[in-house]
């Protein structure tokens, strides 16, 4: 177990390292002059453009570069937004809040829908299936921004029974403010999720030890949830880390659609301005998050089922 | 079955339109029309128009066409890519699989809306920047399943047979593998479809795809939230059927060739 945990965050630092190259090279690479960008395309007389290239070592070799960045990050330095001329980590610790809110109340909706209904569709079967197929097809092909878009025109602007837009004051407030967001954010994943939890309890419904278990009267709530839940978990919780990520990414478009004021909505203007230390650090810490998610669900697998060897998921074999 | 033939003709009309999108379109989708700003379905506009009174109708159905050929970008180029590198690693095994399998690994670890994003911060939006930057991004999972296909399939005797007869691995990997797991890719390849539709919709509704004035579907959306914020539902929602019924549409029918495909070889 410890060996493992080792191995894996030794692992986990590499993909972080080479990550970071990948996101500093690509900056590096960009067409145009670092010193165009850093000004926000304001003019500046030679001068100035020399005092800024000296001001951000832009004449150092480029592993130079890279290597004076990567200590700054690993010290919590990310540097200046050129756009706010005030500290990234200030600028997107402000801002985390909101999105860590959102995505917290999304992940709540996406586990209790998504396997409420893929559960409902392969107990039940016959028109209750037939209603989470349809219905799942429909999420899936719903991103969160059309979602968002669509129920902001009805809920919001037509009926006014949820604020349009903003992130309100206040902690109350600001749920109030997040339950469209999160709806719309969740809705696809909800969809994803009951897909996969219906054709995981299927599976195990079909198999020989619940006919067994029924067979010595084994109540039917019993059977289901101990010996058909409990073994199809395996896909969900692999599911489950594959939404955390998707509902991280999707933030930019949802905090896009009602103006919040989060993190996503952040690298988006950044990445219109061309804003690169905050796209840079944020890139950072999304795949960051990625990469524990995973090794979460690594860590987590062998507890839900003991036959499976720790870092070995099933389907891997 | 009566669903997949829904979507099936669905899908087929929704080429053609594209394809006759100029003919079909009764106005031009740039052409302003300021009586008609916002205005709900008439005669002359059946879709109405939006905010700066341009036809709804008419730019869905040219939007129609950026839409469709993106995600078919994106396809191609990560189909052909990503079965290069994974036939490569599969074929060759040894170190040659251990860089292709690790780099792709590794770009795993960035979701693809955040690969397009980094691509435009640095290229610049426009269409082939976010179709790149996707086909990038979906490479690995295309390359995944080639991988592990070329694996499986490197161990039958046909392949042998071949070699023994002297042929070189590229010619035995060109004429007579990869035919053989192509069907396989190809069917993942039109589920990506979908996902591709959806993130390109994603990045031009955030501004970040194609040049403003061209009409596509998301920013469509974009532009008809201003309407809708005084309470104009049209220009906005009308996009959004379009796009969920087109990624359904696609998903329903690539996920039914892949299961006769998964099927057929079971």
């Amino acid at each position: 177990m410890i060996g493992f945990l080792a191995r894996r965050l030794l692992e986990l630092a590499g993909t972080l390292a080479v990550a970071s190259f990948l996101v500093f090279g690509a900056v590096y690479l960009a067409p145009g002059r670092p010193e165009t960008f850093l000004l926000g395309g304001r003019g500046a007389s030679p001068q100035l453009l020399a005092a800024i290239r000296s001001q951000y070592h832009l004449d150092d070799p480029f592993l130079v570069q890279y290597g004076r960045w990567l200590g700054d990050v690993l010290t919590g330095r990310f540097g200046e937004s050129v756009q706010y001329r005030s500290s990234v980590l200030g600028l997107v610790g402000s801002r985390l809040p909101t999105t860590v809110t959102l995505i917290g109340m999304s992940l709540v909706l996406v586990l209790v829908f998504g396997i409420a209904l893929g559960w409902l569709g392969a107990v039940r079967g016959g028109a209750a299936d037939s209603g989470v197929l349809v219905g799942t097809s429909l999420a899936l092909g719903t991103p969160s921004f059309v979602a968002g878009v669509v129920m902001q025109s009805y809920l919001a602007i037509r009926l006014h029974w949820f604020p349009d837009q903003g992130s309100g004051t206040g902690f109350a407030d600001l749920l109030y403010h997040l339950v469209l967001p999160s709806i719309a954010l969740s809705l696809y994943w909800i969809g994803m999720l009951a897909r996969v939890t219906r054709t995981a309890m299927l599976d195990v419904l079909g198999q020989e030890h619940v006919t067994v278990a029924r067979g010595r009267g084994v109540p039917e709530r019993q059977v289901l949830r101990r010996h058909v839940f409990r073994n199809a978990l395996g896909p969900i919780v692999t599911t489950a880390g594959l939404i955390v990520t998707g509902l991280v990414i999707s933030t930019v478009l949802v905090e896009a659609v009602f103006t919040l004021n989060g993190v996503g909505a952040f690298l988006e203007k950044s990445v219109t301005v061309k804003d690169f230390p905050v796209v840079q650090a944020v890139a950072l810490l999304i795949v960051a998050v990625f990469v524990l998610v995973n090794l979460v669900v690594d860590l987590l697998y062998p507890f839900i089922d003991p036959r499976v060897a720790l870092g070995a998921r099933e389907g891997d074999a | 079955m009566r669903l997949y033939r829904t979507c099936l003709v669905f899908a087929g009309a929704l080429v053609l339109i594209a394809l006759a999108a100029p003919l079909l379109a009764p106005h031009d989708p740039n052409g302003v029309d300021l009586g008609a700003a916002v205005s709900g379905p008439s005669a002359v506009h059946p879709f109405g128009a939006d905010g700066s009174g341009r036809d709804t109708l008419s730019r869905l159905l040219i939007g129609s066409r950026t839409a469709l050929l993106g995600p078919i970008g994106v396809v191609v180029f990560s189909t052909v890519a990503g079965a290069a590198v994974g036939v490569a690693a599969g074929w060759r095994g040894g170190w040659l699989d251990t860089v292709l399998s690790r780099g792709s690994e590794l770009l795993l670890a960035f979701p693809a809306l955040l690969v397009a994003m980094l691509f435009v911060a640095l290229y610049g939006p426009g269409l082939l920047t976010p179709v790149v930057a996707l086909s990038l991004a979906y490479l690995p999972y295309v390359s995944r399943l080639a991988r592990g296909l070329t694996v499986s399939e490197k161990r039958r005797p046909y392949l042998d047979s071949y070699r023994v007869q002297g042929f070189s691995g590229l010619a035995i990997c060109v004429r007579h593998l990869v035919p053989n797991i192509a069907p396989t890719v190809l069917a993942q390849s039109t589920v990506n479809f979908g996902y591709a539709l959806l993130d390109l919709a994603a990045l031009s509704y955030l501004g970040l795809g194609l040049p403003p004035l061209t009409p596509d579907w998301g920013a469509m959306i974009n532009d008809g939230q201003d309407a809708m914020m005084q309470g104009h539902f049209l220009p906005a929602v009308i996009p959004c059927v379009a796009i969920v019924l087109t990624v359904v549409a696609f998903n329903v029918v690539g996920g039914a060739w892949a299961d006769r495909i998964s099927r057929r070889a079971a």
